[in-house]
């Protein structure tokens, strides 16, 4: 079926506590569950708590070694300094996503960019901005197709507890909403 | 080793978890330990696991104890490991040259950080190469293995349990921060395929037993405590009941043997990866996670047309001299790219220096590439120096 070979690098980055590495883990078991090969690493340590945080994922249907990633193919920015600090190591053909309620100075680039204010949809639809984190990643992976939709659903409804399932699969449904949206107005 | 196995479950794993559970496929029923960053996530599984099993793990007030428990348990019988990082493996320095000493079966697994001291407790090194061989005093015999994925991190400690067991001494397990948090898709085995060495039971008479015997072949018969069969243990030199000795003689008999359980099984011990070196004129030679960037830089290079291989130690003491001998000794240049300042590098030189004439050195080169601010080498860098020497 998939004759093509591919690699995607990823990397989803903002601040500790955005749930960006938990974010990482489900993406990375959505490749497992497409039987795709996946490596993800994060960076770990104090500014896990508080400071930038970035979690890695490398997708690819051929084998591949280094297991962080380099050049993004995407780059996920739920704040200004991350946005900052990563935007330059994305390829020029590659995605940009990032909350614009937090990161209001765009950078300027070949790249093509979304912009969605992230954190407040969830706040206001969700009634807490906890699953900003899912509801990104749903629209990351409905904009890039990286992995299939059924398994990031699968792989959020194994990862999350009882308490917080239904939200978080709420946040996902509305991060692909508004990506459906986005691609029928760019007429895709 | 589990290329051939029966596949079954494809799961997202954490090189740590990936150990804990190679270990308890392989039986570690004892674990004793003081987590540390990090290697934490090993002593947290097993924590969680073992009970459920019927196996026993304490966590220890240091790593000192820890290092003593384990060999405790190993004597009465059990199947035991620790984990840890750079300063608890300096700690339990002393502890394992014991258990070397008195050749008890186990596994202490260091999942390399910064150092020296405290150092970088959440970025990778593989600093403590060296220490995993001389780090306890005396010529201790050292086996330590290095895997560079999640896949291999199961395999390789399944293997080192099994190579503790069956040459009944302490083996080093190493890892780092980046190998040891990383989440790979793997495939776990059929816990029924897999080959678990147990230790054979001594079936002689208990008066004919000896615990050290002079040329044994492994795995030899081995009596646990509380079996019926008189031993002793000391860290002292001693004789083949193990009671202290200070004959020459008897000390000859010890140090022979625990040298060659090492040098009389070289080929059993030692694994090595080759990649793409058939052609190739100039070689990498990395382990652990460094080898994954080697393996991409050999592919940059092969893009561009330079005919780059790498050779990659799995068992990383012994040191694999034979092999570096063979798949290298014609190579233009010997790239040893590592996260510290030039430990395998050196070990490098001390192979090529005695095979190279003194002329052939003025036109072949070993030229490390270091690296100890807590960042991972990548590709590029590992390309350009590739370049350079091309």
């Amino acid at each position: 079926m998939k004759t093509k070979k591919f690699k995607k690098e990823i990397r989803l980055s903002g601040s500790g506590g955005q749930g960006l590495i938990t974010a990482g883990i489900i993406l990375a078991r959505a490749a497992v569950i497409d039987k795709i090969n996946v490596t993800q690493t994060q960076s770990y340590g104090p500014e896990s708590r508080g400071g930038a945080s970035r979690a890695d994922v490398i997708i690819s249907n051929d084998e591949f070694y280094y297991p962080e990633a380099v050049n993004f193919d995407v780059l996920l920015a739920l704040t200004q300094e991350a946005c900052d600090k990563f935007a330059v190591d994305l390829k020029d053909e590659g995605i940009l996503i990032i909350d614009n309620s937090i990161v209001k100075n765009t950078p300027k680039m070949e790249s093509e960019i979304y912009e969605h204010p992230f954190t407040e949809i969830a706040r206001k639809k969700l009634g807490s901005e906890l699953p900003t984190n899912i509801l990104s990643l749903g629209f990351l992976v409905k904009i890039t197709g990286v992995v299939s939709e059924h398994s990031l659903k699968t792989a959020v409804g194994n990862s999350m507890k009882p308490q917080f399932k239904d939200m978080n699969m709420k946040a996902l449904k509305l991060g692909i909403k508004l990506a459906e949206v986005d691609i029928k107005n760019n007429g895709a | 080793m589990a290329k051939n196995e029966t596949k079954t479950k494809s799961v997202l794993m954490q090189g740590n978890e990936a150990i804990a559970r190679g270990a308890l496929a392989a039986g570690v029923n004892f674990f004793a330990g003081y987590p540390i960053t990090p290697s934490t996530e090993i002593a947290e599984i097993c924590s969680v696991e073992m009970p459920k099993m019927g196996r026993k793990f304490i966590q220890m007030e240091d790593e000192i104890s820890s290092m003593a428990a384990i060999v405790g348990a190993s004597l009465a019988g059990a199947k035991s490991m620790t984990a840890t990082s750079g300063p608890g493996f300096s700690l339990m320095a002393e502890g394992m040259g014991y258990a070397k000493m008195v050749e008890a079966p186990c596994v202490v697994v260091n999942v390399m950080r910064g150092g020296p001291s405290t150092g970088l407790p959440t970025k990778p090194s593989q600093a403590d190469i060296m220490q995993a061989r001389w780090g306890t005093h005396g010529d201790a015999p050292s086996i330590t293995l290095y895997p560079n994925s999640v896949m291999e991190s199961y395999e390789l400690a399944i293997r080192a349990v099994n190579l503790a067991e069956k040459y009944r001494t302490c083996v080093t397990l190493l890892s780092d921060e980046v190998l040891g948090h990383m989440r790979e898709r793997i495939e776990i085995p059929n816990l029924k395929t897999i080959k678990v060495v147990d230790r054979v039971k001594p079936t002689i008479p208990p008066e004919w037993y000896k615990h050290y015997p002079e040329n044994p072949k492994y795995p030899m018969p081995l009596a646990s405590f509380g079996e019926g069969y008189r031993f002793h243990v000391t860290g002292l030199a001693h004789d083949a009941k193990g009671f202290p000795t200070n004959k020459a003689s008897e000390t000859a008999v010890m140090m022979e043997r625990l040298r060659n359980k090492i040098r009389h099984n070289i080929d059993d011990i030692i694994q090595i990866e080759s990649f793409m070196m058939e052609d190739a004129k100039i070689a990498i030679f990395a382990a652990g996670i460094t080898s994954r960037a080697a393996k991409e830089a050999v592919l940059m290079a092969r893009k561009k047309g330079i005919r780059v291989g790498m050779l990659r130690p799995l068992t990383i003491w012994p040191f694999p001299d034979e092999a570096i001998k063979k798949y290298l000794c014609d190579k233009k240049a010997i790239i040893v790219p590592e996260l510290n300042e030039g430990q395998l590098s050196k070990a490098m030189k001390r192979v090529m220096g005695a095979i190279w004439s003194y002329e052939l050195r003025k036109s072949k080169n070993i030229i490390g590439l270091n690296k100890n601010n807590g960042e991972l080498i990548n590709p590029e860098e590992i390309l350009k120096v590739i370049k350079e020497v091309k």
